[in-house]
């Protein structure tokens, strides 16, 4: 059995705001399959003494003083939008998202 | 689609008993950002406290704020909950144009602090209130709409975005569903957001100001029949004052009721308070269901608060503002009643202010509660907003030196809360200090003599109740800028009884 589907697939590029083709979707579909049932292996040897990671270096609490540091100018912050007014950063109108 | 009848509050809460919930965010009063060191300063000019990390520019990485961590324990131990040994940050995506770099760092199923509670009065009874979790986060950018009518998305053509505000930590506080309130639902729902400001404001972590956004609530109700499962919750957003807390959850009590009642269902949705009609309307649709793809960030490392750094943040814990209030009301010699009086019209802090300017418990508790109460009232106003604690101490001196009656005093403080000035000022403008010059009192006197010939008489001959007639003559002739005990005493003197 495929470990994703045509239709996840298609779900998670509508998350993602991706335009993908039908016929991308099917190409899409059988990689990220491959992909997953080589990911899956890892669970084939992972034993119950072996806790999941989700951070390669054994690290905690790396933490910063709440010191104020200059950041950009406005100019700098808007020099790559491709659109802006009044000091904002200008965009496309948001659908549906409230009423 | 079936009408549906309107119920009561009252036939609402017979029929059906209220379960609510409450999700609170806080945003910290920290120098700096969650996980970037621009400033937090409240109203500066668009955009220009910003960085690479806040604006989710390539390659930058965040670091997170001891400080805000720090808050955050803090919050969670005053609040009772365990700190979690082990938390991680995770990644909240969507798209949104608030939040530069699609997702907002957030936590999911490891907050910070789990499992607490907070004990509030309602009706002079003590709730206690569950909390599952109390976790970090950043808050976003602010978006104005163009195109649509005043700011709102509805029709607008293109958005513009400041990011000044995305990335300053931000506390989520959620609560267990409450049940059992009944019809005290609404009032329990406003008692517990007022007591989580005041335990947060103790602890200095925010400023936690509604009217400003640092303290925001979503308020959950669901509605079930008597002996029943619980039914289906809605989510009200935009709930921006104390006030509206209460309105919303007795709105949306009713509109539930009503809905059940002519037998239809209730929809689990997000709606919007509107402070100007009180009542709630259907906001975002839930259909699309909410789908975050929360994972691990990969960018910040696990935080492990060990048991030294907390036990060190819990011995540095204040006293609990219900303790506080407690040590207060022995000390003012207060009853339950009045003291309850003080809490709901939140002057407890005016009056300790006050006080604290050098006024007795009783002569500041009469002024905010009596005068300066009944004027926050009737022009709906704050209390704070009227005048300082400095400004009625100093009232209360010019009292207790002799210069002011308290009649007197009420018309200074008219003055003083139409901004005319400090007491003294108010007073020396409007030439309101007490006639004590004994010269200008006495010829005050001998004319109410002279005029009343009967009256003295009487009084000579012992009547001292008479005398009431030329007391009230002399406060006429000095425009009741005379103590009337003094004047009574010079009368007296003056007729030899």
């Amino acid at each position: 059995m495929a470990a994703i589907s045509r239709e996840e697939v298609a779900h998670l590029a509508h998350l993602a705001r991706l335009a993908v083709t039908e016929e991308e979707l099917d190409t899409f579909a059988g990689q990220l399959d491959v992909i997953l049932q080589a990911v899956a292996r890892v669970g084939e040897v992972a034993a119950a003494d072996i806790p999941p990671t989700s951070h390669s270096v054994p690290l905690t609490n790396v933490l910063r003083e709440d010191v104020v540091r200059p950041g950009l100018t406005r100019e700098e912050a808007l020099s790559g939008a491709p659109d802006a007014e009044d000091g904002r950063f200008r965009v496309p109108r948001i659908l549906e998202e409230e009423s | 689609m079936t009408t549906i009848a309107p119920l009561s509050y009252e036939q609402a809460i017979e029929r059906y008993e209220p379960v609510i919930g409450l999700e609170t965010h806080v945003e910290l009063g920290t120098r700096t950002k969650m996980f970037c060191a621009c400033p937090t300063d409240f109203g500066a000019e668009p955009n220009t406290q910003v960085c690479p990390v806040c604006l989710g520019l390539p390659g930058s990485l965040p670091v997170a704020n001891r400080a805000a961590i720090e808050a955050t324990i803090r919050i969670g131990l005053a609040l009772n909950c365990t700190i979690a040994s082990w938390s991680r940050f995770a990644r909240k995506n969507y798209f949104y144009p608030d939040m530069p770099k699609d997702f907002q760092t957030s936590q999911y199923d490891e907050p910070l602090c789990v499992d607490g509670w907070l004990d509030v009065e309602v009706e002079g009874e003590l709730v206690r209130v569950e909390i599952e979790r109390v976790h970090l986060e950043e808050d976003t950018g602010k978006t104005l709409h163009l195109g649509g009518a005043t700011g709102r998305i509805h029709g607008a053509t293109e958005s513009l975005v400041d990011y000044n505000r995305a990335g300053i930590p931000l506390v989520e506080i959620v609560t267990r569903p409450v049940p059992g309130t009944g019809s005290r639902a609404p009032l329990v729902a406003r008692a517990y957001v007022t007591e989580l400001r005041d335990v947060i404001r103790t602890l200095g972590v925010s400023d936690v100001r509604m009217e400003q956004g640092s303290l925001r609530c979503d308020v959950n109700v669901s509605l079930n029949r008597p002996g029943q499962e619980w039914g289906t919750r809605t989510e009200t957003k935009n709930v921006n004052s104390l006030r509206s807390v209460e309105r919303a959850v007795r709105s949306e009590i009713m509109r539930q009721a009503a809905v059940l009642d002519s037998g239809d269902r209730i929809v689990q949705e997000t709606r919007h308070f509107s402070e100007d009609t009180g009542d709630t309307r259907p906001g975002r649709s839930k259909e699309t269901a909410t789908d975050y793809r929360y994972f691990p960030e990969p960018d910040l490392v696990p935080l492990a608060p060990d048991a030294a750094w907390v036990a060190e943040l819990k011995a540095a814990l204040p006293e609990s503002p219900r303790l506080h209030r407690r040590r207060l009301q022995e000390a003012w010699g207060l009853s339950d009643h009045d003291m309850q009086s003080v809490l709901n019209a939140g002057a407890v802090e005016l009056i300790e202010a006050t006080i604290a300017a050098g006024a007795s418990p009783d002569a500041a508790r009469k002024w905010w509660m009596g005068e300066l109460a009944r004027r926050a009232n009737e022009t709906g106003t704050e209390l704070s907003s009227l005048t300082s604690p400095e400004q009625v101490a100093a009232l209360q001196r010019l009292v207790d030196e002799g210069k002011l009656t308290d009649k007197l005093a009420r018309t200074v403080l008219e003055g003083v809360v139409a901004g005319e000035g400090t007491p003294a000022e108010v007073m020396a403008a409007r030439g309101l200090e007490v006639v004590s010059d004994t010269g200008a009192l006495t010829a005050a006197i001998d004319e109410a003599i002279a005029a009343n010939p009967a009256v003295a008489d009487k009084v000579r001959g012992g009547q001292v109740a008479a005398a009431g007639v030329l007391i009230g003559a002399v406060m006429k002739a000095t425009k009741g800028q005379a103590d009337a005990k003094t004047v009574r005493e010079l009368i007296l003197g003056r007729l030899g009884s």
